[in-house]
């Protein structure tokens, strides 16, 4: 049985809030679930604690409004969710770069779906 | 972001932000950190498991089941427990019974307390100022303007909820669904009457 939903991640508040519609989460493309996804999936195998993934999204948040950019809930997110992937060593900024290069170029099969 | 995808915006997965998506979960599953079931079973938790639908179950058990309606009412969180809901944060629910003298309705004044397990995200309007504010000072106002107006002579009793305790409403089982079965009756109950601002519809005015 999967678990149950963890209510310090589906009852943030504030600028960090899921974005929801009528009480449902909502995703407006599927990579969103995707990030949306792999953050709890991190979280859940212990990676980091749902704070720390917070607290990175809230200083991202800040960050773009400060900033004036324009970014989507979710681009903030997936950079969050980035950010924590190398700090907490689980991939180099490198190869992250080289494999989004390949997916960009079409040079990669979707072989992990 | 750059200005240069502005086009087909982040909606399209050939976005960046998609992109780099994809290709940090397709590292993390070469090294065997993630797997794509455990993510995509993380997901469908959030978008299926909760809901309305499962504070919908609680008052349909209690509704069929008086023992069980009795537990609900004195150890709310015990009994929804029972049932398998509830996430892993120590918060209380309390459960409020309705009847045709008592109409129990929930606010969290402060913020968005809600007993989301069972009822899912809070709607927009749950989180309303608006709401937050008059559902004390008016409720019976509030009340009519979302639908639901009362007869004098029912009590209108406003529940503030807050980060340890969060109220469910059990709705009144509305008149002609003796004979339905607990699917039947799951099917019959709102969210709406379980936050205490709308009553359960009789069947024939649910078609």
């Amino acid at each position: 049985m999967a678990k149950s939903a963890d209510v310090s991640i589906a009852d943030m508040d504030g600028s960090e809030a899921l974005p929801r519609k009528n009480g449902e989460l909502v995703f407006e493309a599927p990579w969103e679930g995707r990030a949306f996804g792999l953050a709890v999936t991190l979280n859940e195998h212990g990676i980091y604690e749902w704070p720390a993934f917070r607290d990175q999204l809230v200083a991202e948040i800040a960050d773009a409004e400060a900033r004036g950019i324009e970014s989507s809930y979710y681009e903030r997110w997936a950079t969050s969710l980035e950010r924590l992937a190398i700090s907490r060593g689980l991939v180099t900024p490198e190869e992250l770069e080289a494999r989004a290069e390949e997916y960009e170029h079409g040079n990669r099969e979707e072989d992990w779906e | 972001m750059a200005e240069d995808h502005h086009e087909h915006h982040h909606h399209d997965d050939q976005s960046p932000a998609a992109i780099r998506v994809k290709a940090l979960e397709s590292l993390l599953i070469e090294k065997g950190i993630v797997s794509t079931d455990a993510i995509d079973a993380v997901v469908e938790t959030y978008e299926n498991d909760i809901g309305p639908m499962n504070g919908a179950r609680v008052v349909a058990h209690a509704w069929v089941d008086p023992d069980y309606r009795a537990r609900l009412l004195t150890d709310g969180t015990g009994a929804i427990a029972e049932l398998g809901f509830w996430g892993s944060q120590g918060a209380e629910i309390v459960v409020l019974e309705n009847t045709r003298t008592v109409q129990n309705m929930v606010v969290c004044t402060l913020c968005s307390c809600y007993p989301w397990p069972v009822l899912g995200l809070p709607p927009t309007w749950y989180k309303s100022a608006a709401y937050r504010s008059r559902a004390v000072l008016e409720p019976r106002q509030v009340l009519r303007e979302m639908g639901l107006d009362l007869e004098e002579s029912v009590e209108v009793r406003v529940w503030d909820s807050t980060a340890e305790t969060r109220y469910m409403v059990l709705p009144e089982r509305p008149a002609g669904t003796e004979k339905m079965n607990e699917d039947e009756l799951v099917a019959l109950v709102s969210r709406d009457s379980m936050v205490g601002v709308a009553r359960v519809r009789e069947p024939a005015a649910v078609r």
